[in-house]
């Protein structure tokens, strides 16, 4: 096994951290381990350090095709790699499948839940409410209720016919 | 106005209070915030930067809680003031490094930090004396509620606050405290506590955040997960860890200074004898032996002097802080000599510690410890 640091040197130092039902697992040469202070408790933290290499090894493989870009800023998966850092706001729509399990090792959920602009608390209420009715009518043309989708549609058509800018939370 | 005449003197900072401050020196909440339609400050080349700047600082500066702030660009700062900052907790180390396109926003009452152009487009702190990490949320908060009327913020409902690096993303929120934990570390205690913590999903770091040393027994506590829990959960948890950490701290002390008096009065009485009397000393090898003057303070070792003293030597004897006060440019080894010549001027009229604390035992205790 070589180190997942330097890829260089055998790995010798192995280290693993159960994290409720998360397991992470690093595996290190000597120099590397003392260089991140993995046998110094006081010093070294295994986020930091999986952010220092894990993230960028993860977006990669999960992310389809290595020549991905981004179409706004031009960022590419291989700057990830370099940085841990991504370019602009579109780059997580950009590299969404490649960056949804590393979100997962890295934190509590994978879906916002805290604070959010007051502009776009009532476009993001209006959007769950369309999504819902989108399923709802998903449902109902494949229970052959056309009576039931027929309402749903004019819902839908209704609140999408709002400006678009309330979808997408600029303020209107 | 210069950064110089702008922030507080050192012996008033050192006089701000908290709750809890004998253990808890401050409280930080930091949120990271990018807008829309700007590449995040990393990737972004040096004029987007500056549009950034440009457009960001000024609706800042109009906050109602920034009249009077402090306000420029990172290049007209020089290193040395740079550096101060720094050693003030005000912005990381890694804005201290950053040139063309970076700026900052300082209230007056330096309770209020916004580093434009970090790692992202805002990273705003609200700082407090002792713990309050419930007030600096609530601070902040506001803040970045009347800045999110002028700012067109990068947010999406599923992911929240888009940041720089996925590491702050959703709440973009980072919940710390500075602690000095003396007692534990005296009491060898502090390894199991900092693995506990880390357990929980906290980070534990050295003095000046990541990947730095815990000098002088300081320690900053702080969450690492942002997304998925709201705000105030994450506040609570660590309120509540650090209410524990308080309370170990409290109990190393008392049962160091039962069970180990001698060592704890040698130890505190050597870090005494060296500060009050060297020729030559590290700014590292002072900041350990102050954080046991402190420990000696809070024991009541050292009647008549304020622990303000030891926290306010904490602060100007620092590289920088060293520097600012002499005007040509200092090596390593004169700054050594200097800081002895100062401390030993400074400490010329504190008595040297008492062999016992008084009669009260207690004195100084936190009066939410033992009665």
């Amino acid at each position: 096994m070589i180190c997942c640091n330097c890829k260089e040197k055998p790995a010798t130092v192995h280290y693993t951290k159960i994290d409720g039902d998360k397991m992470h697992k690093l595996d290190l040469c000597e120099a590397c381990a003392k260089a991140k202070g993995v046998n110094d408790p006081q010093g070294f933290s295994l986020a930091d350090m999986l952010l220092g290499l894990g993230a960028s090894q993860e977006i990669e493989q999960a992310a389809g095709g290595a020549d991905l870009k981004c179409p706004q800023c031009g960022f590419a998966q291989t700057d990830f790699k370099k940085s841990g850092r991504l370019g602009c706001s579109e780059c997580y729509k950009t590299f969404a499948e490649g960056l949804e399990g590393l979100l997962k090792t890295m934190h509590k959920g994978t879906r916002h839940v805290g604070k959010m602009p007051e502009s776009l608390r009532q476009s993001r209420e209006a959007a769950d409410h369309l999504k819902t009715l989108h399923k709802k009518l998903a449902k109902a043309i494949e229970d052959e209720n056309f009576e039931q989708a027929a309402t749903l549609r004019d819902e839908i058509k209704q609140l999408a016919g709002r400006p678009a800018g309330a979808l997408q939370g600029r303020p209107v | 106005m210069t950064l110089n005449d702008f922030l507080a003197p050192p012996d008033e900072t050192a006089r701000r209070k908290g709750p809890h401050d004998r253990i808890v020196m401050s409280s930080r909440v930091r949120l990271a915030r990018n807008l829309r339609d700007a590449a995040f400050p990393g990737w972004a080349k040096k004029p987007e930067r500056i549009r950034v700047l440009e457009h960001v600082q000024p609706a800042v500066q109009s906050l109602p809680g920034m009249k009077d702030a402090f306000a420029g660009a990172m290049e007209a700062l020089s290193t040395l003031d740079k550096q101060i900052l720094v050693e003030r907790h005000l912005i990381s180390r890694e804005h201290a490094a950053r040139g063309a396109g970076s700026g900052i926003v300082l209230n007056r009452e330096e309770s209020f930090c916004v580093m434009i152009n970090e790692e992202d487009h805002l990273r705003m702190q609200a700082l407090r004396p002792g713990l309050q990490l419930r007030q600096a949320w609530s601070a902040i908060d506001q803040l970045d509620s009347e800045l999110e009327r002028r700012l067109d913020y990068a947010f999406s409902p599923e992911l929240g606050y888009l940041t720089a690096c996925p590491t702050n993303l959703g709440t973009g929120i980072r919940v710390s405290a500075m602690l000095h934990l003396p007692g534990l570390v005296l009491a060898e205690q502090i390894n199991p506590i900092i693995q506990s913590v880390n357990k929980l999903g906290l980070a534990v770091r050295g003095l000046y955040g990541e990947g730095t040393e815990a000098l002088g027994n300081v320690f900053q506590v702080s969450n690492q997960m942002t997304l998925g829990e709201t705000e105030p959960t994450i506040v609570e948890r660590l309120e509540k860890v650090l209410s524990q950490i308080i309370e170990h701290e409290e109990n190393a002390r008392a049962t160091l200074l039962e069970k180990k008096a001698k060592t704890v009065y040698n130890h505190i009485g050597r870090a005494y004898g060296i500060l009050a009397n060297a020729h030559s000393i590290s700014s590292k090898e002072t900041m350990n032996l102050l954080s046991l003057m402190r420990l000696g303070a809070d024991l009541g070792l050292f009647p008549g002097t304020d622990r303000a003293l030891v926290d306010e030597l904490f602060l100007l004897t620092q590289p920088a802080h060293l520097q600012r006060q002499h005007s040509e440019k200092l090596s390593a080894e004169e700054r050594d000599l200097l800081r002895a010549d100062m401390l030993r001027e400074r400490l010329k009229h504190v008595g040297r510690p008492v062999a016992r604390p008084p009669a009260t035992g207690n004195a100084g205790m936190d009066n939410t410890a033992k009665a």
